[in-house]
């Protein structure tokens, strides 16, 4: 089956500074993947490229084929996208947003309004149809949203931290109707997320950080790659501790994001002996299964929350 | 291929139309304000005021025309604030990676504005005739209510593509009040639309004559059956206003057209 997104070697400056380098990546049709990194990553800038309001400073994308630099016009009709704040009209009721949006796509008529009508069942705002969209919660806001940027079938649906403000039911919701959209339809969503636990379900992730495509992967298999466990310790000094667990243990101990961070095949064995060794200087210890924190960490060289400015 | 350009166009148009409807405060800005200017001004000359060169008529009268041109502007001018809302709201957004030619948003934004304009005119026209408070010497003819119309049709068009322009570029509306209160206003007083162009002084004469909106006013005077008191000729004035239309409504194209480099 041919990529529905293509991109080679696409990069992007703001002046002198690089906020895309070198990002080369293949989405298959049926694909939820999650785009995930901290912010000012590079996320916004990739979808600003790919959804073509903005052209790349280098490199090539391709969407179901079209080229966004060159046809911009035919990659419109193929992309939906939901923007971080939802671009519906709230003085229009959801019905009316779901039929001027048909109409910018060149749909009109009894076809149209009947798609209208099976997309309001498909995500549930059937009783809300005749409300002002500035009546509705964050929640059905959003999914009047969504479903507004599907209803052209496109096959490439790009959504950029669609989950801003939702609450967690919210967002576990939106990932469902994502996965039915999928299901029925074949289209493919390319999720932009800083949330780990939106990407641990999506079928792929692809990790971006400091605009470069750090991972790409199922999430299971680049967790695994991490291996073992993860040992966190929390410190009043937590410099001071990893230098003296180095030494006395001989073993691997870096201070990420405040905390003292150590991976083992079996971490919880460590926790005795440096509970013992340093009983004063370790304020909590955890041991966990890594996840794509872990993961992120191992790629990027640092923590997540340590921000994108370095 | 699919239409890019009306279908979309027209959708943009109807949603102009009934948000206009649904907002109420809208009607209050762009019709009310300019009816209150019209009986202050006409009211507070009155019998004292006669234009220089103006043959004798009320100063309701003389500033009718002005005040029509009034709310061509204040229209316009609340169509391109809504540029500015749709943007910062997200609405614009999800329209710009639509399939959509640029010619259907600035014409969506554009006919939406001179029709909007054009009702509000029709209306306080009608409520001017039924207080008889103009057209003391009878209404206009056919053609001049043709002339009239098609004056507030381009001239709205006009205006709302400069506007749309400088919208465009802007985010907040506070920016736009400059362009607003630097550009806009002073077209409108500069347009014979307070004083005709006879006894002003030489650079407001100069500045007169370069604004596009003193030929729209002038074609609407002309079409309302009014003196253009010293104004451009009725040819003059009708093939500025069409120029005046189709320029910024390209320069409006082309300013929406132009893609992105940067963030």
């Amino acid at each position: 089956m041919s990529a529905v997104l293509e991109t080679r070697g696409l990069g992007h400056d703001y002046g002198s500074r690089k906020a895309l380098d070198d990002v080369s990546l293949t989405l298959a049709p049926g694909e939820i993947v999650a785009l995930l990194g901290p912010n000012g990553g590079g996320k916004s800038t990739l979808f600003r490229i790919l959804s073509t309001v903005m052209d790349a400073s280098r490199g090539e994308a391709t969407i179901a084929g079209h080229d966004v630099r060159r046809a911009p016009a035919d990659v419109r009709q193929a992309l939906g996208v939901t923007f971080q704040a939802p671009s519906l009209d709230r003085k229009l009721t959801v019905r009316e947003n779901l039929i001027h949006q048909g109409h910018l796509y060149g749909l009109r008529g009894p076809d149209l309004a009947k798609r209208v009508q099976v997309m309001l069942e498909a995500f549930g705002l059937t009783d809300r149809a005749g409300d002002y969209v500035e009546t509705l919660s964050g929640g059905l806001a959003r999914r009047a949203d969504v479903a507004k940027s599907v209803l052209h079938r496109p096959r490439l649906l790009l959504l950029d931290e669609p989950s801003t403000g939702l609450d967690p039911a919210a967002r576990r919701d939106l990932l469902r109707l994502l996965q039915r959209t999928r299901d029925e339809s074949g289209t493919t969503c390319f999720l932009a997320t800083h949330l780990f636990e939106e990407a641990e379900v999506c079928d792929r992730v692809a990790i971006l950080d400091r605009g470069r495509l750090v991972a790409l992967g199922r999430p299971a298999d680049l967790v695994r790659e991490v291996g073992g466990e993860v040992v966190k310790l929390t410190s009043d000094d937590p410099e001071g501790l990893a230098v003296a667990i180095r030494e006395r243990f001989a073993m691997e101990a870096v201070v990420a994001d405040g905390e003292v961070r150590m991976e083992r095949e079996d971490g919880a064995a460590l926790l005795t002996p440096l509970l013992a060794a340093f009983p004063d200087r370790i304020l909590s210890a955890t041991v966990a299964r890594p996840g794509l924190s872990d993961v992120f960490f191992r790629r990027a060289g640092r923590a997540f929350e340590e921000g994108s400015d370095a | 291929m699919r239409d890019q350009t009306w279908l979309p166009a027209f959708s943009l148009w109807q949603r102009e139309m009934v948000r206009f409807v649904r907002q109420r405060s809208r009607v209050t800005g762009s019709l009310l304000t300019p009816v209150l200017f019209w009986l202050l001004f006409g009211a507070g000359y009155g019998g004292s005021f006669r234009p220089a060169g103006a043959p004798e008529s009320s100063s309701f009268e003389y500033f009718l025309p002005g005040t029509v041109v009034l709310i061509v502007l204040f229209t316009a001018i609340f169509a391109n604030i809504s540029i500015i809302e749709d943007r910062r709201e997200g609405f614009l957004q999800g329209v710009l990676v639509a399939p959509v030619s640029r010619l259907a948003i600035v014409m969506g934004k554009v006919l939406g504005g001179a029709t909007l304009a054009i009702l509000q005119a029709v209306l306080f026209l009608a409520v001017a005739v039924a207080t008889r408070s103009a057209f003391s010497g009878g209404g206009p003819g056919p053609a001049g209510a043709l002339e009239a119309a098609a004056a507030l049709v381009l001239l709205s068009m006009g205006i709302t593509a400069l506007g749309f322009v400088f919208a465009w570029r802007v985010d907040s509306v506070q920016a736009f009040h400059g362009v607003m209160n630097l550009l806009l206003m002073p077209m409108w007083a500069l347009s014979g639309a307070l004083f005709p162009a006879a006894g002003a002084a030489p650079p407001i004469r100069v500045l007169m004559a370069i604004n596009p909106t003193t030929y729209g006013l002038a074609m609407l005077r002309h079409g309302l059956g009014r003196d253009a008191t010293g104004g451009p000729a009725p040819a003059l004035a009708a093939a500025v206003t069409v120029g005046f239309a189709v320029l910024a409504v390209t320069a409006a194209v082309l300013v929406a057209s132009k893609r992105r480099k940067t963030a």
